[in-house]
C-alpha cells in the first residue's frame, strides 16, 4: 500500500488539526492520525480560551498575538464553525497586593501594545453587576476571546481533509521508521506510514512519542478541574478571573492551586475554573479541588453560592519545565517536528502554531521566530526519567 | 446531621433497597439507607404522604403486602438502632478507598433546609438506584403535556390527582398497562394505549411467560380494567407526531410494520389530548455504579447494565448492586436481588456463598423472573426503524434544543459516531438533565439508522461526575 506523504501529523487535537490544516493549505500532502477521534484529549477538557490577558512580555505573548491575528484574519470566515466570541476578559483584584501586581502587568503589556483598560470599582461593577462588592478594581482586555475547542479540532480536521489531507482515526503510533538518524515515518497499530516529515502534536503524550525517536521532550501533565453550573439567565458577561491566576499560570508548584475563573456561556451555564496540580494522570475526583473552586467562585461572584453545579470535568494540560511550548524541527532526530506543551493556552495558540509550522515545513521564513520554542533546548538525546510521571 | 459510619450503606429505598436494608440489618449489620424520597417505597411503591404509624393505603398497587412487610421490618430495624434512615437525600458523589472503604456525599433532594447534609462511610455498599422511563424523540415531544408514562403514574401515586383529563399512553411494554389503568381508575379518560409491538412476539417465549403466573394474573386484572373503562389497546401502533399551539392538543398515530415503520394511509388522530405519556422500557440509573468503574454489559433491551455475580456483587469488591441496574426486571425480581445483596453485604468476611444469600426456592423464583424479563425485552423491543419517525426539526435534546439535523450533520461531516463526540460537537446531553432523557436516543443516532447503541456510547452518556446537581455553597463547605 502506498501511503507516503510529505507530512504525517500525530494527534488530532487542536494543535494537530491546525497543523494538518495549514500544511495541507500550503500544498503539502498530509496524513493525520489519532489514537481516537478528534479532540479526545486535552482539547475536549478545557475552556476554549484565547487569552492575551494572562501573558507577560516574552515569546509566548508574541505567539499569542500572532495566533489571535490568524483567528481574526485568515480564519475569520470560519468563525461561526467554532463559535468564536470576542467576549473580553476582566481581571479582578481583591487584595491590595494583587492590585499592585495587576497594575505592574498592565503597564508591561501596554508597552507591548496589548489593549487593556483599567477599571475602577464603579467601572468594574458596571461591566459585571454581580461582582463581589468588595473587589478593589480590575482590568479589561477587549481582545480576550473564546471558542468551542472540540468544534475547532473537528472542523479543522474536516477543512484539512477538504484541502487534501487524509485523516485516520483509531491509529496508535507504536514506533518510528528510521533511515540512519532520520525519521522517515511511523509504525502504527494499522501498519507503517512513510512521510518526509513527522509532526508530534500529542499534547500530554508528546514525551512518549519523543521517546520512540530517542529524544527527550519533557512535556508533563498538569491536572485542572472545571465546574459547570445549571443554566441561568446571563449573569456573568466576560471571562472574569482573579489577579492571583496570573501568578499560578507561571508557577511550577506541584501542590493544588486554584484561582477563580468564571465565565458565562451561550448555553446559559457558567464555567468555574480552574485548578492546577501536578499529580500525573490521576483521574480521581479531588474534593479539595471542588471545594477550592466553589469557594473561590463564590468569593468573586457571591450569587453563585445558591446556584447548583451540574457537572465537573478535568483535563491534563501539557506543559514543559520552562512553561514554553515546544514548537519546531528537532535537530536531534532529523525529520521529526514537535508542536506540544502549550499548557493552558493551547486552544488560543493552536492556529498560530499550525501556521508557523506550515511555513517552516515548506522552508519559508516564519512570521514569528521559533528559536525560543526549539526542541533542542532540552539538550539530552536520551529521554531522562520524567518528572511527575507517577 | 453529622457524619455516619456503618457496616453497610444502601442507596435507594424502593423494592431492591428496602429488601437489601432489611436483609442486612436482620443479618446483624448496622445499616444506613440514603433515599431521595421522603418515605420508603421508591417509584414502584410511591404513595400518598403517610400519616402516623398506620399502614399506608395500597390502592392501585401490586405486591403491597410485600411492601408492608418490608416496611414493618425496616421500622423494627430503626427501633433497634440497626437501621439509620436518611430520607430526602441524594448521593452526588460516591467513592471508595482502601482506608475508609466507601464514602457517600449527600445533598438534599429538594433545595433548601438547614444544616449540613451527612456524609456516610461504609465498609460495604449496596446501590439500588432503580431506573426511569426510556424516551425516544418524536416530532412534537418537546411540547408541554408530553410526559414519561411513569411520570404520570408517579403524579397520581403521590398526589392522588391527575395531571389532565384526556390521555394517550404510547410506547412499548407491559408497563403501559398499569399506567393506563391507574389513569382510568383515578377518573381520567384514556383515549388509547398505542403499543408498537405485536403481542405475537410473546409466542416464542411462552415458557418463560407461563413460569411466572403472577404476571398473567396482573394481565387479567388489567384486561378487566381496560374492558370496564373501554380503553382501546392498539398493537403495532405508533405515535407519528404530537402537535398543538402551545401545548399538546393532537396526537397523530399510524399502524406500524414489523420494524416499527409507519404504514402510510393507516391510523388517525386523537384531538383535545391533555397529556401523552411515553414509555419505551426503562433506563437503569447507572451514574453511581459507573463512577466506580464497574464491569458492564448490554442487556436484551439495549440498556447498559452492571455485571454482578450470584451474590449481586459487582466487579468492584464490596460493591453490591440490585434491581434495575443489573437488568430491568420489575419489583419482584428487585426484592429478591435486594435480599441477596443485603445478606451478602452484611457478611464482613466476604466469603458468603450464593446458597447462603437466597434459599433455593427464592433463587429459582429469581431465575424465573429473570427469564420472564428477557422474554419481555424480546417481545417489546425498541422498534428497529424508530429513527425514521424523526424529521430534521425534531429535537433530540430538549434541554439544549438540538434538532436531528444538527446531529446527523455532526455525524456525517465531523465523524461524531458516539455520544461523547455528539455531546462535544452539538451539545446533545449537555443540559439540565445531563443526558438522562436523550442519552439513549443520542447513542442510537450516533450509531446510525437501524443500529443499536454501543455500550461505550451508552456508558459515556451515563457518566455523571456529579450524580445529581449540588448547590455550590455545599461544595464550598466540603470536608475531606
Amino acid at each position: 500500500m502506498s501511503r507516503a506523504s510529505d507530512v504525517l501529523v500525530i494527534g488530532a487535537g487542536v494543535i494537530g488539526a491546525a497543523t494538518a490544516y495549514f500544511a495541507a493549505r500550503a500544498g503539502l500532502s498530509v496524513t493525520l492520525v489519532d489514537q481516537g477521534l478528534p479532540a479526545s484529549g486535552t482539547s475536549s477538557a478545557c475552556e476554549g480560551n484565547i487569552l492575551v490577558s494572562d501573558k507577560e512580555l516574552g515569546p509566548e505573548l508574541e505567539l499569542t498575538r500572532y495566533s489571535l491575528s490568524v483567528w481574526k484574519g485568515e480564519l475569520a470566515e470560519h468563525r461561526h464553525l467554532w463559535e468564536f466570541e470576542a467576549k473580553g476578559g476582566i481581571i479582578v483584584a481583591s487584595q491590595p497586593s494583587s492590585l499592585e501586581s495587576l497594575n505592574r502587568v498592565m503597564s508591561v503589556q501596554r508597552g507591548f501594545g496589548v489593549a487593556v483598560e483599567e477599571l475602577d470599582p464603579a467601572a468594574l461593577r458596571k461591566a459585571e453587576p454581580h461582582i463581589n462588592p468588595a473587589a478593589l478594581g480590575g482590568a479589561y482586555y477587549p481582545e480576550d476571546s473564546q471558542v468551542q475547542p472540540m468544534l475547532v479540532a473537528a472542523q479543522l480536521v474536516r477543512l484539512a481533509t477538504e484541502a487534501g489531507a487524509v485523516f485516520h482515526a483509531g491509529v496508535t503510533v507504536t514506533g518510528m521508521m528510521r533511515d540512519g538518524d532520520r525519521v522517515t515515518g511511523v509504525r502504527t497499530s494499522r501498519g507503517d506510514f512513510a512521510a518526509g516529515n513527522v509532526v508530534n502534536c500529542t499534547g500530554t503524550w508528546a514525551g512518549e512519542i519523543g521517546a520512540l525517536a530517542g529524544v527527550n521532550v519533557p512535556v508533563m501533565p498538569r491536572r485542572g478541574f472545571v465546574m459547570v453550573t445549571e443554566p441561568l439567565p446571563p449573569m456573568v458577561h466576560h471571562k472574569v478571573y482573579a489577579a492571583e491566576y496570573i501568578d499560578n499560570v507561571g508557577s511550577s508548584d506541584a501542590g493544588l492551586q486554584a484561582s477563580p475563573v468564571v465565565e458565562g456561556t451561550p448555553g446559559g451555564t457558567i464555567l468555574i475554573g480552574s485548578t492546577r496540580e501536578r499529580v500525573g494522570f490521576d483521574r480521581t475526583v479531588s474534593t479539595e479541588a471542588l471545594r477550592r473552586l466553589a469557594q473561590n467562585a463564590t468569593g468573586l461572584f457571591p450569587f453563585l453560592s445558591s446556584v447548583r453545579a451540574i457537572r465537573h470535568y478535568h483535563g491534563f494540560r501539557p506543559y514543559c519545565p520552562d512553561h514554553l511550548p515546544v514548537i519546531g524541527h528537532d535537530d536531534r532526530a532529523p525529520g521529526l517536528w514537535h508542536a506540544a506543551g502549550h499548557e493552558g493556552a493551547g486552544i488560543g495558540l493552536s492556529v498560530g502554531t499550525g501556521k508557523l509550522l506550515s511555513q517552516a515545513l515548506t522552508g519559508q521564513a516564519t512570521d514569528v521566530d521559533l528559536t525560543p520554542f526549539a526542541p533542542a533546548r532540552f539538550g539530552a538525546l536520551d529521554p531522562t526519567p520524567m518528572e511527575a510521571s507517577r | 446531621m453529622s457524619d455516619l459510619t456503618v457496616d453497610v450503606a444502601v442507596v435507594g429505598a424502593g423494592p431492591a433497597g428496602l429488601a437489601a436494608a432489611v436483609a442486612a440489618a436482620e443479618a446483624g449489620a448496622v445499616v444506613a439507607v440514603v433515599d431521595a424520597g421522603t418515605q420508603t417505597g421508591g417509584q414502584f411503591w410511591r404513595h400518598r404522604p403517610e400519616t402516623g404509624d398506620a399502614d399506608p393505603d395500597g390502592h392501585g398497587h401490586h405486591d403491597w403486602n410485600t411492601f408492608l412487610d418490608l416496611r414493618r421490618r425496616f421500622r423494627a430495624g430503626i427501633a433497634a438502632g440497626r437501621v439509620h434512615h436518611l430520607p430526602g437525600l441524594q448521593v452526588w458523589m460516591a467513592s471508595k478507598n482502601d482506608v475508609d472503604g466507601f464514602t457517600l456525599r449527600t445533598t438534599r433532594t429538594v433545595v433548601g433546609g438547614e444544616g449540613v447534609t451527612p456524609t456516610v462511610h461504609a465498609a460495604r455498599l449496596v446501590l439500588c438506584p432503580g431506573g426511569y422511563d426510556r424516551q425516544l424523540p418524536v416530532p412534537g415531544w418537546d411540547l408541554p403535556g408530553v410526559m414519561a408514562a411513569g411520570g404520570i403514574q408517579a403524579f397520581i401515586k403521590a398526589n392522588g390527582a391527575l395531571p389532565g383529563k384526556r390521555f394517550v399512553v404510547a410506547g412499548t411494554g407491559p408497563f403501559l398497562l398499569p399506567v393506563a389503568a391507574n389513569i382510568a381508575e383515578a377518573g381520567g379518560e384514556v383515549l388509547a394505549v398505542l403499543e408498537s409491538s405485536s403481542l405475537s412476539k410473546w409466542f416464542p417465549h411462552w415458557k418463560a411467560a407461563a413460569s411466572v403466573p403472577g404476571k398473567a394474573l396482573e394481565g387479567a386484572e388489567y384486561a378487566g380494567i381496560f374492558a370496564r373503562h373501554r380503553i382501546p389497546y392498539k398493537t403495532r401502533s405508533i405515535v407519528t407526531a404530537v402537535s398543538g399551539t402551545d401545548r399538546v392538543q393532537t396526537v397523530s398515530w399510524a399502524k406500524a410494520d414489523a420494524d416499527g415503520r409507519a404504514i402510510p394511509g393507516t391510523g388517525g388522530r386523537y384531538e383535545d389530548v391533555d397529556v401523552i405519556g411515553f414509555g419505551w422500557g426503562f433506563t437503569p440509573q447507572m451514574e453511581l455504579p459507573l463512577s466506580f468503574g464497574v464491569q458492564t454489559r448490554l442487556d436484551a433491551d439495549g440498556s447498559l447494565v452492571a455485571v454482578v455475580d450470584e451474590r449481586q456483587e459487582s466487579s468492584v469488591p464490596g460493591l453490591f448492586l440490585a434491581g434495575e441496574v443489573t437488568g430491568v426486571g420489575g419489583a419482584v425480581l428487585a426484592v429478591l436481588e435486594g435480599k441477596a445483596a443485603g445478606t451478602a453485604a452484611a457478611d464482613a468476611s466476604a466469603v458468603v456463598l450464593p446458597a447462603d444469600v437466597l434459599p433455593a426456592k427464592e433463587a429459582a423464583r429469581r431465575d424465573r423472573h429473570r427469564r420472564f424479563a428477557q422474554a419481555m425485552h424480546q417481545a417489546h423491543p425498541v422498534p428497529h426503524a424508530w429513527q425514521e419517525w424523526l424529521t430534521p426539526e425534531t429535537l433530540v435534546c430538549r434541554c439544549e434544543e438540538v434538532p436531528v439535523s444538527e446531529v446527523t450533520q455532526a455525524r456525517s461531516t465531523l465523524g461524531a459516531e458516539d455520544s461523547r463526540s455528539l455531546k462535544s460537537f452539538t451539545r446533545v446531553g449537555m443540559g439540565w438533565c445531563q443526558g438522562r432523557v436523550c442519552g439513549f436516543a443520542g447513542s442510537c443516532l450516533g450509531a446510525g439508522p437501524g443500529e443499536p447503541a454501543a455500550a461505550a456510547s451508552l456508558a459515556s452518556a451515563a457518566k455523571r461526575p456529579l450524580a445529581v446537581p449540588v448547590p455550590i455553597s455545599e461544595l464550598a463547605s466540603l470536608n475531606d
